[in-house]
């Protein structure tokens, strides 16, 4: 496996696919090789990056103005009113 | 991967609930995936209002297609294909109809001069440990924001919220091989972006070493 077939491979390799062959010519490949180790391991900081950040706030005003059409909309699909919740 | 409390309802539960009329389970529902649904958009159309728009229209066409749901995939997966698609129609808009790109087969949909990594370098600290810097969240979302858009839609669907290849293809109506070659490129190029801000320079290594 050249660099260049690494690189096409790296999909299937970072997601931890099954595919035994293709991951053990991967595994002797990075083993001889240190600049692809440290790309694969860059991808796999960047995706974790993303995945565990941080979620983004709603707009407050925004959160009332959509519980408020989802009521409606509600109220108008199931044809009848909302029951209020017992506090209020 | 949800963490499930004991006394926490299922997804699925306050959905079967929903279906029959009952709006407090609805809204527990609601309130449970509006972060994924709202950052999902808010990724997808970069602007606030925008994702308002997206989110609120998902949420209603919830209401419209409740009975809908077929259990072939997670509820959460089911709102964030709908999302995408209202998400889409806007981003369309935006586009003024020209999203050309978002098309198979278009001319780099394929493993031909796939861009070789020019910045080589191990990161200066873990992603554990950058993550919980301030700022980086800001370097996130510029580096996927200079992506094109073909790129970044199945990005966050696939890594940010951890759809699998098949239901980012679905979501996107692209072929599985489409969305591969995609995800490829995408990663690449928010590796090069984000180790160039992350990446320690004394470290780095020659880009163009070939071999065997």
């Amino acid at each position: 496996m050249t660099c260049e077939e690494l690189l096409k491979a790296l999909n299937e390799y970072v997601d931890g696919a099954q595919l035994t062959e293709i991951c053990e010519e991967f595994s002797q490949h990075l083993a001889g090789c240190n600049p692809c180790q440290v790309v694969v391991d860059n991808i796999r900081q960047t995706i974790s990056l993303y995945r565990d950040g941080q979620p983004y706030e709603m707009p407050k005003n925004f959160e009332e103005r959509l519980q408020q059409s989802l009521k409606s909309k509600w109220e108008e699909k199931f044809g009848s009113p909302v029951k209020p919740t017992a506090n209020g | 991967m949800e963490s499930q409390l004991l006394d926490e309802p299922t997804d699925i539960g306050l959905l079967q609930r929903a279906k029959v009329g009952d709006f407090v389970a609805f809204q527990q529902l609601v309130a449970k995936l509006q972060p994924r649904v709202y950052g999902l958009t808010y990724r997808i159309l970069q602007q606030t209002q925008d994702a308002e728009d997206a989110t609120q229209q998902t949420f209603l066409a919830l209401i419209e297609h409740i009975a809908d749901f077929r259990e072939e995939s997670s509820v959460a997966t089911w709102v964030l294909k709908i999302a995408t698609n209202h998400a889409l129609k806007i981003l369309r808009k935006k586009r003024g109809g020209k999203m050309v790109s978002m098309a198979d087969m278009a001319s780099d949909d394929n493993y031909n001069d796939i861009p070789h990594p020019e910045f080589i370098a191990p990161w200066s600290q873990t992603a554990d440990e950058i993550v919980q810097q301030a700022e980086v969240q800001e370097e996130l979302e510029k580096a996927l924001l200079e992506l094109d858009d073909k790129y970044r839609l199945v990005f966050v669907l696939r890594d940010v919220e951890g759809l699998s290849v098949k239901e980012t293809a679905q979501a996107l109506d692209l072929t599985e091989s489409t969305v591969k070659v995609r995800l490829l490129r995408a990663r690449l190029a928010l590796r090069e972006r984000l180790t160039k801000k992350f990446g320690d320079a004394m470290q780095a290594m020659i880009p163009d070493h070939k071999h065997s």
